[in-house]
């Protein structure tokens, strides 16, 4: 990519910021997010994030990305992930081994069902949004 | 397929033993009873916080937040709300309740957390620039070139009040400007990201999870002060940091948001990473900069201070990641809108790594005039285990011991110097009922004696004189005079020694010593800790009229010392005994004595 010059970087932030409001980069309209900081790899994160793109792939489900991100903040319940399902609310769930990890794609996105004991508070409101 | 909406009920430790789980079945019953089984569902959650107005209810899609919900409410909650679509008012949090008064208007604060620091950490992959630029990323660093002369930058971070968090709180556009007022030239901006304390990951939490914040940050400081070259101070302990900065720059570079010429605006700067060996000291100033500079990580005497004379020779100004993270939205926001936030003296919020025997541990960002108990209480769950709270620490080793009594103070700079604690980087360790002060106290000495340079008298000779005092002491062998030499030695080195960390060593001594004198009485007049930790003051044996011989103490004894048939009483032999505490934590009968 050539260096940005100030309309490149305004053009990208804008196409950008869309495609982050829909929710829906490449087709994809639901998200799954593993926290991915140093406390999160800690408490198995990299486990659960193979596991939830295992049972993906199992359940042959195309409409899910899977995205990493950091530290959210609940280092008491970590690994954490956030789901993002059209017509859900979004949910951030805690400590989130490759057992429930694999849940989240069953009873979560297959089924829509929310799951028990593992809900945690987002922590704080978004002061971008 | 699908539910309408879902009723999530807090299953935290403290709702829980407060009627949690019947109201569970209530709402369960409720929604069963009303035919609502295939459009809403109940729900467990892990601890929702606020955990002083438990039990927890929330409703979603709509978010409503009902506080102190018994059982009997559930079938009014069912009817009004989700058949009706009627908020039951009487059971919503009143927020004219809430002792947060930290001037931010029109914002729902039942989640009492403000994130400006960590705005993007969970929420972007730290690995994608593209995600950071959808998120008003260089957006700042855009406005300042084009729209900003390097003096407005200046002015409008002064007007904001922010000071610096790794410590000391020295205002940062005042730090900025002497180094703008040097003499045009080689001039240096760098990150000091060499978090230390024992117990904090702010810096790194930060790093990791939005590392282009701090990036646009140093540019945009580069641009005010004028300096074309960076630096980012981090320790080797920190790989997925290092990691994600290498990343984070690489990216940068390729879209020419640092290098020559950035955006066609004429100015140029870049940034290199440094990595410190994960020295204490090497987080002060002057010892930064020898480090950096290939030397021995050791403080010099200050003046000159580094924004005049810093880096080989040249103005440099340092900053802390957490306070570099807050530039771009003050340049976004504005420092209007920035300086409403926060108590007179501290404006903004503060990121603090909440650990120790708290239920909720985390990464947490409070407005500046939060208090303790609602940090410890609403947002950290309580103490573990249902104990009692004794102290609180801030600042890590340089901080303070905080005792009860001042759980509702406003926390700011001001606040916690009056009562003998620091801000500092921003660590927080609670601790209760099983801690022991003067054993945590030669914890804290424990860490600055070994990280001390040795370069200064004061903080060489001074923390290991306290260190074996204390150790006295927690033997049972202390005196009142040691308790005199104590402060007359922690003086001395507030006043004389070279850099922070001797200034601050003896901080945890002095603030124990002035709120928790009667548990150094104890140890020292009746050889007691009360808390269980000395083990040379300790002295366990079995209760023959409570021991029912079950053998689980024998069992868990790790130097055999307890003996005894099956079913009948057993014992301790002294002469073996650690006092490792095992039997005691193991016996179900109460059987075991710790005197």
């Amino acid at each position: 990519m050539a260096k940005l010059t100030l309309d490149d970087l305004r053009k990208l932030r804008d196409q950008k910021q869309k495609a982050m409001e829909k929710r829906d980069p490449s087709n994809k309209d639901a998200q799954v997010i593993v926290g991915m900081g140093t406390c999160g790899i800690a408490a198995g994160a990299k486990e659960t994030f193979n596991a939830i793109i295992d049972e993906l792939d199992a359940k042959g489900i195309t409409h899910v990305l899977v995205r990493q991100t950091g530290c959210m903040g609940l280092c008491h319940s970590e690994p954490t992930v956030e789901v993002i399902v059209p017509n859900m609310p979004v949910v951030i769930y805690g400590n989130v081994d490759a057992e429930t990890g694999r849940k989240i794609v069953d009873n979560h996105i297959i089924n829509k069902q929310l799951i028990d004991n593992h809900i945690c508070d987002k922590p704080a409101m978004d002061i971008v949004r | 397929m699908g539910y309408k909406q879902y009723i999530l009920v807090c299953g935290g430790t403290a709702c829980e033993s407060n009627q949690g789980i019947a109201l569970f079945n209530a709402l369960k019953k409720a929604v069963e009873e009303n035919g609502l089984v295939n459009d809403v569902q109940v729900v467990r959650t892990g601890c929702l916080g606020f955990c002083e107005k438990g039990p927890i209810v929330k409703i979603l899609p709509q978010d409503t937040f009902y506080v102190e919900v018994k059982p009997e409410d559930a079938p009014v909650i069912i009817k009004e709300h989700l058949v009706k679509g009627r908020v039951v008012s009487r059971l919503l949090y009143d927020k004219s309740q809430s002792k947060i008064n930290v001037g931010i208007e029109g914002i729902d604060f039942y989640q009492k957390q403000f994130r400006i620091v960590l705005r993007n950490c969970g929420v972007i992959d730290p690995d994608k620039i593209d995600e950071y630029i959808a998120r008003d990323g260089y957006k700042a660093l855009e406005k300042s070139l084009f729209e900003m002369k390097p003096q407005d930058v200046i002015d409008e971070v002064s007007k904001s009040g922010l000071r610096g968090r790794g410590g000391a709180g020295f205002p940062t556009g005042k730090k900025w400007s002497f180094a703008a007022m040097q003499p045009a030239g080689q001039k240096y901006m760098v990150c000091n990201a060499d978090e230390g304390d024992p117990g904090a990951y702010m810096d790194r939490s930060t790093l990791e999870g939005d590392p282009h914040s701090v990036l646009e940050a140093m540019t945009i400081a580069g641009y005010a002060i004028g300096a074309d070259k960076g630096f980012i101070y981090i320790r080797a302990e920190y790989p997925l940091a290092i990691q994600r900065l290498e990343t984070a720059i690489a990216q940068s570079r390729e879209y020419g948001l640092l290098g020559k010429n950035i955006l066609g605006s004429g100015f140029s700067f870049d940034i290199e990473i440094r990595l410190g060996a994960g020295a204490f000291v090497c987080g002060e100033e002057t010892a930064l900069i020898a480090s950096i500079e290939g030397k021995r990580g050791m403080p010099s005497p200050r003046p000159p201070f580094p924004a005049v004379k810093g880096l080989w020779g040249r103005p440099t100004v340092i900053n802390n990641v957490e306070t570099l993270a807050n530039i771009p939205v003050i340049l976004l926001k504005g420092s209007l809108w920035f300086s409403k936030i926060g108590t007179a003296t501290s404006k903004g919020t503060k990121v603090f790594a909440l650990t120790g025997k708290i239920n909720n541990s985390g990464l947490i960002e409070v407005p500046m005039g939060t208090t303790l108990r609602e940090i410890i209480f609403d947002i950290g769950g309580g103490i573990r285990n249902g104990k009692v709270f004794k102290a609180a620490q801030t600042g890590g080793p340089s901080g303070g011991m905080i005792p009860p009594q001042f759980l509702d103070i406003p926390i700011d700079y001001e606040n916690l110097g009056k009562i003998g604690s620091i801000m500092g980087s921003g660590g927080l360790i609670v601790m209760d009922e099983d801690d022991c002060i003067p054993d945590i106290a030669k914890f804290y000495l424990d860490f600055t004696v070994d990280e001390s340079c040795g370069k200064c008298a004061p903080c060489r000779i001074g923390g290991r004189k306290l260190l074996n005092y204390l150790d006295k002491i927690c033997q049972g062998e202390g005196s009142d005079e040691d308790i005199e030499n104590m402060k007359e030695i922690s003086e001395a080195m507030a006043r004389a020694s070279l850099c922070g960390l001797g200034q601050t060593a003896s901080n945890p001594v002095q603030s124990s010593l002035r709120y928790f004198m009667d548990e150094y009485k104890e140890h020292i007049d009746s050889k007691k800790c009360r808390a269980g930790k000395c083990k040379n003051l300790l002295c366990y044996s079995i209760d023959a009229a409570k021991c029912v011989g079950c053998t689980a103490c024998a069992r868990v004894c790790p130097v055999t010392a307890i003996t005894g048939e099956r079913k009948q009483p057993h014992t301790i032999d002294q002469a073996k005994c650690i006092k490792c505490g095992q039997c005691f934590e193991v016996c179900k009968f109460h059987a075991v004595n710790r005197a």
